[in-house]
């Protein structure tokens, strides 16, 4: 049983050091070659997309005691901060993109 | 053969991960790019819903939902709100707060979670601590870049920063590493290294000059994708892992870019070559008493109005005095009397790159008018006026002449070449990176001072009422 859960871990370990090596090359992939006049939306929009950690707090608060506290407090916490970064994030750069578009009108 | 949940969950996380990436390769289009944030956006939802509902550990599914949506209600509210009303201008401060709430709520995951789990899960206490190292960082460094922008701080060096700022960070491993291996420690452990690591936020942030902010935004940016990253591995979640290692590494190519788009290199931006030796450098490398002209808003009504073709060199100045509105009306204005007009835009005019693009865009400002910097430096020579809008450090000759100048290198607006040259600004001060500007003392350039609003908006009277 231990030795499965063992081999279990060390597919898992292995598994993620792939996905990890391979999302960075695609990250430098997909950024390259940006006109400069994009690069405030881009960094925005990146922005609200590493608001996924709010992904974690859901986690955290939902898995939280009843009467463990600080968890619930800091939890809570944490799902507004991240919502903050995900929503705030999404909308500021579509703001900034909808100003593109009206012009191309 | 039932579907479990897990299953459900982990393919919602497949489509979570590859909206993310098709809407970042979707935003560095322009065509594609509003389309592409969306496609993000309703990514993320589905990431946030799954793990609501799906999301089990040894069976049980996540409680407190109620909780859970008043969060997430507060945050959205809040969020949309603040996004809604702030200014065009304040953009840059905007996406550094958010990006600091990011990094919060990653320090925040990471003070709960380590008091979850025992001693020996080693690759799990790992994850935790460097979120926490990196999120807490990432919170206190936006902070600080927030207050630079909008002006609370102002930038501090202090003697020996650097060795300070390198014996902090090896003292905030020494402390992770401890927490690492002996999670059961005494509490205060956890604290001190909290501590340390929001005052190395600051003193990392503290030195760098506001004109580098941008890339100082940039990477925090990518430092709080990895924090996320770190989530990722914590809870095995592969829409955490994806999400947050792609914006690390794009966050730091664009970095990178920004850089290039300077001329500089990161090491040079992060140690801060333009704070200390720079304020020696003030005076002119020329000539130490040179004289500058002042120019009369009808010389200048009257020059612009004859004109064939006008330059307008907008930079942070223009933004700071909210005149996008009324340089498109000078626009208007010259271009009903004939005058061709064109803006010519630097890559890092402004606090942020395409900060120019966005602001003149607010003001409905034509696309095609806007150059970029190649194509305006083409173009220059056969320019009778160029119209410098609070720009100040993109169209210094001492980053093309002055091999002793902090910014020498770092590819500028041409914009000597033209025949004239008008100058906006509030003072004769130097610009961000305090350089002064020899471009002030040429024999073409004449000054012409004020807030960028009020001068344009009395120029455009000027032009529409006193000149035939």
């Amino acid at each position: 049983m231990e030795d499965t859960i063992k081999m279990l871990t060390h597919a898992i370990t292995i598994q993620t050091v792939y996905v990890v090596v391979l999302m960075i090359f695609l990250g430098i992939e997909v950024i390259s070659n940006v006109p400069s006049i994009l690069h405030t939306p881009l960094m925005s929009g990146a922005n609200a997309i590493h608001g996924v950690i709010v992904v974690g707090a859901i986690i955290v608060l939902g898995k939280a005691e009843p009467t463990n506290y600080a968890a619930l407090v800091f939890g809570f916490l944490a799902v507004v901060l991240g919502t903050l970064n995900v929503v705030g994030g999404f909308v500021v750069t579509d703001r900034m993109l909808e100003m593109f578009k009206k012009r191309t009108k | 053969m039932n579907i479990s949940s897990f299953e459900i969950l982990s393919l919602l996380y497949l489509i979570g991960s590859v909206t993310f990436i098709m809407g970042l390769k979707m935003l560095s289009h322009p065509d594609s790019a509003r389309k592409g944030n969306t496609i993000a956006a309703v990514g993320m939802g589905i990431v946030i819903f799954g793990t609501i509902f799906l999301y089990s550990e040894n069976g049980t599914f996540l409680s407190n939902k109620l909780l859970i949506f008043v969060a997430l209600l507060l945050g959205t509210v809040v969020g949309t709100r603040a996004a809604k009303v702030v200014q065009m201008t304040q953009m840059p401060e905007m996406v550094s707060i958010f990006n600091g709430m990011g990094g919060a709520c990653a320090a925040l995951i990471g003070m709960i979670e380590i008091h979850h789990v025992q001693s020996g899960e080693t690759s799990r206490l790992v994850a935790i601590t460097a979120g926490l190292i990196i999120g807490t960082i990432s919170f206190s460094g936006s902070m600080v870049a927030w207050g630079k922008l909008n002006g609370r701080f102002k930038d501090k060096t202090f003697p020996f920063q650097q060795y300070i700022n390198i014996g902090m960070m090896l003292v905030i491993l020494a402390l992770g590493a401890v927490i690492i291996f002996s999670p059961n420690v005494h509490p205060s452990v956890l604290y001190i290294e909290l501590n340390l690591c929001i005052l190395y936020g600051i003193l990392f942030v503290l030195p760098i000059g506001g004109a580098d902010m941008p890339v100082v935004i940039s990477l925090l940016n990518s430092f709080t994708g990895v924090a996320a990253a770190c989530g990722g591995f914590l809870y095995d979640n592969k829409a955490m892992l994806t999400g947050g290692i792609l914006v690390g590494s794009a966050g730091t190519i664009l970095t990178i870019l920004m850089c290039k788009a300077m001329n500089r290199s990161l090491t040079n931006v992060l140690i801060g070559a333009f704070s200390s030796n720079s304020a020696s450098n003030t005076s002119s490398p020329d000539n130490p008493d040179e004289h500058y002209k002042e120019v009369s808003m009808n010389d200048v009504a009257v020059m612009m109005t004859y004109a064939k073709k006008v330059m307008i060199v907008p930079g942070y100045g223009l933004a700071v005095a909210q005149a996008q509105h009324s340089c498109h009306d000078l626009e208007k204005t010259l271009e009903e009397k004939g005058v061709e007009v064109r803006y010519a835009i630097h890559p890092v005019a402004g606090r942020m790159p395409g900060h120019m693009n966005v602001l003149l865009a607010e003001a409905d400002v034509d696309y095609s008018k806007l150059l970029e910097m190649d194509d305006a430096n083409t173009q220059f020579s056969t320019t009778d006026v160029v119209m410098i809008l609070g720009a100040n450090d993109v169209v210094n000759p001492a980053a093309k002449n002055d091999k002793s100048s902090p910014i020498y290198g770092m590819p500028i607006l041409e914009v000597e070449t033209a025949k004239n040259v008008i100058v906006n600004k509030r003072s004769m001060s130097a610009g961000y990176a305090g350089v002064s500007n020899g471009l002030f003392y040429q024999p073409k350039t004449s000054m012409l001072f004020g807030d960028a609003k009020t001068v344009l908006q009395e120029l455009v009277n000027e032009i529409k009422h006193n000149v035939n």
